[in-house]
């Protein structure tokens, strides 16, 4: 295929592109911000009846019995569940073949069965004509508890007497085979040469332990769907998520249906970050739809988002470096212990394989600890389990960086990883932008300028994989020559606009004229869901091929209609021109398009791919931050966001991925963390006290888009929605720790944590 | 033959903690059922949240992913997004 080569060859020849690289306005962009955009609370049925869930009000306990008989009977009441109204799921049911997950555990967490392990742990569901009288039947759920003591941390959880969440649960990994029950669900370790004896030739090693809080993905729209079983069992779900058909397979293997028996419909999102890619109400809803024949509405508010989804680990970090007097590093280790929640499988392994990835040693060892607690189950959230890796690993380098009296980034640069350089889980990378990053960031006019008293900066960088995986695209050619493109993956973060603006280059047409679709389950083959910063990538590849599929088609038509061979068509700008004689005039797509029923028919292109080459992503930020040394308030001065992007599709939303990712990972260092009380019980239940950043606290997020162009893809395209959160815990903690003269290894570095830290010091 | 890499926690679980493996095969399929019958048992567990990195290139889904004859294999955990 011609096209595929020219692409590349684009990108080498630094030849413009057409369409890639522009800024149009986002298709969905008016419905959005007119309101007329439906997200998962917009959706009504006729007939619809209305969802709540009854809480666990305990961290850790036995459900010795529910009495539902006063709920039922209430008036306007349709239905009543409980964990014992799902099938029964066998603890050893781990995969099927579109997600890999425990679907044991998952159950267990969507309601609980014989046991609650969290504060807020759905244990019934009920039914009625409104909410209100939905509410007031929760209330009458009758449940006797025994309750147990809640581990609430991992070091309480790890110790040998603490009370075991999950009887039987045995530790993975240990060099001698586990014994009894732990709350440590596995030991991992990654491993490069011998970096115990490659200490002993170090000068210099720097040694400090870091903890982090458990945080949410913070996403502004709630959990939210409806519901509907048909008499002959066809079931219909509405709800926001970040993929249909992950929602299908879920709800498929939860409630014990054949996925040809769902259709879900994807709404628009409002927001999800990892944390809408699985299921808490819809199979709630479909069970209670079920039982009382009506369409059932479930939206969750703030305080159970809080305290029943999400969130990401918090934990504890042990890193150490050591180098020469030049800044040459010789050896690393990095040991962490990671909350999972109430069910095994925290990101501690990712974290393990990303912290040193931007750093070219041969020595180098991470050992991961997944460790269950009192909390709810971690769900994933960008670049999951990397940010907490990287806060403890380039603290450290910045630390390093102070001892050795050498500048943070030059110390990077001198040992980043390359294309070559073999990370710690053993992969050696192809082609990367990391160097490119920290010399971008180097040359920016920000990190000249100079800084005032009670002000620091701090850099760091970040590694992040990017995924690809399964992904379909339909290109359909209307008989006016406009395009619709039809994938499986809600748009996140202006995915549409991507998928557009790729198929106006291959098509050569008007991005205006293309019409992008996110379809529903029936109408496309499967995609993998939105995640993984996989989709402008994977997704955008079978645009790509779909849309190469449609332009061979209309060279066959008008090949046809000339009596040449294919190899005289000619596609560019739209337009089909043949090679071999000027006789014919050249066809437009919309002439081409008019005539299709005489040429054989609806013209598409269709794709559907296993992506290969997805392109790792780098970043490097840097942060200068004003301390109050009596308040202890930071104020977040200025701050640059450094990223190898590949190519940029549409800046403007890669940019936006930069800022987004940044400013999340700021309210992680310095606001946001999970508050419980000494019975396990969450206490910051809304975004009053869940201090989630606002635009007033931000100044301008200043972007810098470097493009290293992934051989892997048509254009050139690595990921960029997760790595933006990976470096910004260091960058703020380091550019603090200068400011006050003390290093920070606590997040978050609320006012009342750096006021108390001053204390201690002086 | 292809160098196969497995997980600590794996290695420890099935193989007496032997991490690398020479195995003679076209594809992963070939690599993890040598792997069974040597190691009873490890062919569900490779099955099961892994991923598998193939000269550098990361596949979620192997089965079929064809090895060289001097290929590095790493099965790595599987790659979560968000």
């Amino acid at each position: 295929m011609g096209n595929k080569k020219n692409h590349l060859d684009a990108i080498k020849t630094n030849e413009k592109f057409r369409f890639i690289g522009t800024r149009p306005i986002r298709p969905d962009g008016v419905d959005k911000v007119t309101g007329r955009a439906n997200f998962g609370a917009d959706f009504s049925a006729n007939g619809m009846i209305h969802g709540r869930v009854v809480r666990s009000p305990y961290a850790h306990a036995k459900i010795k019995s529910i009495n539902i008989e006063k709920a039922l009977k209430m008036k306007g009441v349709k239905a009543v569940i409980t964990g014992q109204d799902f099938p029964k799921i066998d603890p050893s049911d781990k995969v099927v073949g579109e997600v890999t997950v425990s679907f044991y555990d998952m159950s267990q967490n969507v309601i609980a069965r014989d046991k609650v392990f969290y504060d807020g742990h759905a244990v019934a569901a009920v039914a009625a004509t409104s909410t209100k009288i939905a509410e007031e039947a929760a209330a009458l759920i009758e449940v006797e508890y025994e309750v147990l003591p809640a581990v609430m941390t991992v070091i309480e959880a790890m110790k040998k007497n603490a009370p075991v969440l999950h009887k039987g649960m045995k530790t993975e990994g240990l060099e001698s085979g586990p014994k009894r029950s732990s709350n440590i669900a596995t030991r991992t370790e990654f491993r490069l040469g011998d970096p115990a004896e490659a200490f002993k030739d170090a000068e210099v090693i720097v040694e400090r332990d870091y903890t982090t809080q458990t945080v949410h993905q913070g996403y502004i729209e709630p959990h939210a769907c409806v519901a509907e079983i048909s008499a002959d069992g066809m079931a219909t779900i509405w709800s926001s998520s970040q993929g249909q058909f992950m929602v299908r397979a879920l709800v498929a293997k939860l409630c014990a249906m054949n996925t040809s028996k769902i259709k879900v419909i994807p709404s628009e999102i409002g927001g999800g970050f990892g944390g809408k890619t699985l299921v808490y109400l819809e199979p709630l809803a479909l069970l209670l739809s079920q039982q009382s024949g009506r369409p059932v509405k479930m939206v969750m508010t703030r305080e159970e988002v809080l305290r029943a989804t999400g969130p990401t680990s918090g934990g504890h970090a042990r890193a150490k470096i050591g180098a020469k007097k030049d800044g040459t590093l010789v050896a690393a280790e990095l040991e962490m212990e990671y909350e999972a929640g109430a069910f095994a499988g925290s990101p501690v392994k990712l974290g393990c394989m990303t912290g040193f990835s931007p750093y070219n040693l041969e020595h180098v060892s991470c050992i991961g600890w997944d460790v269950v607690v009192n909390r709810p189950k971690a769900a994933a959230y960008r670049a999951p389990g990397a940010p907490v890796a990287a806060f403890a690993v380039e603290s450290a380098m910045d630390e390093l960086a102070e001892k050795l009296d050498i500048d943070p980034l030059e110390l990077r640069i001198k040992n980043a990883a390359v294309e070559g350089t073999r990370a710690v889980y053993g992969v050696k990378f192809p082609k990367i932008g990391c160097l490119e990053t920290l010399r971008e960031a180097q040359a920016t006019e920000h990190y000249q300028i100079p800084l005032g008293p009670n002000q620091g900066r701090g850099v760091a960088s970040g590694f992040w994989f990017n995924i690809g995986g399964q992904s379909s695209a339909s290109v359909i050619v209307n008989p006016d020559g406009t395009v619709i493109v039809a994938t499986g993956n809600p748009d996140i973060g202006g995915s549409r606009a991507s998928m557009a603006l790729m198929a106006a280059e291959v098509l050569g047409i008007d991005y205006k004229n293309i019409k992008p679709l996110v379809a529903d389950t029936e109408s496309v083959p499967f995609s993998d869901l939105t995640g993984g910063s996989r989709v402008t990538f994977a997704t955008g590849k079978a645009v790509v091929e779909a849309a190469e599929d449609a332009v061979n088609d209309m060279k066959r038509r008008a090949a046809k209609v000339w009596d040449v061979d294919i190899d005289q068509v000619e596609w560019k700008d739209g337009i089909a021109t043949c090679i071999e004689t000027d006789i014919h005039k050249p066809m437009t797509i919309a002439e081409i398009a008019a005539m299709a029923g005489k040429t054989g028919g609806a013209i598409s292109g269709k794709a559907n791919i296993n992506a290969k080459g997805a392109g790792a992503a780098f970043a490097t930020h840097i942060c200068d931050v004003e301390v109050d040394p009596e308040t202890g308030y930071v104020q977040v001065l200025r701050y640059t966001a450094v990223q190898d992007v590949g190519t940029a599709i549409h800046p403007s939303y890669v940019e936006g991925q930069m800022q987004g990712g940044a400013v999340q990972g700021i309210g992680w260092a310095l606001n946001e963390e999970y508050v419980y009380n000494e019975e396990g019980l969450l206490q910051n239940t809304g975004f009053l006290d869940y201090r989630v950043p606002v635009a007033s606290d931000m100044p301008m997020i200043d972007t810098v888009i470097v493009e290293v162009p992934n051989p892997g893809h048509p254009y050139g395209v690595r990921g960029v929605g997760e790595v933006p959160i990976v470096p910004p815990l260091a960058a703020v903690a380091n550019a603090v720790s200068h400011a006050i003269g003390i290093r920070m290894a606590d997040l978050p570095m609320s006012p009342p944590k750096i006021v108390a830290t001053i204390d201690a010091a002086s | 033959m292809a160098r196969v890499n497995l997980p600590v926690e794996v290695a420890r679980s099935y193989c007496h903690g032997e991490r690398n493996h020479d195995i003679a095969a076209s594809d992963i399929r070939a690599i993890v059922k040598t792997l069974e019958l040597q190691f009873p048992g490890i062919g569900e567990r490779l099955n099961r949240g892994l991923a598998v990195a193939i000269d550098g290139e990361i596949f979620q889904e192997w089965l079929l992913q064809e090895v060289e004859v001097n290929s590095e294999v790493y099965f790595l955990p599987a790659i979560e997004g968000g």
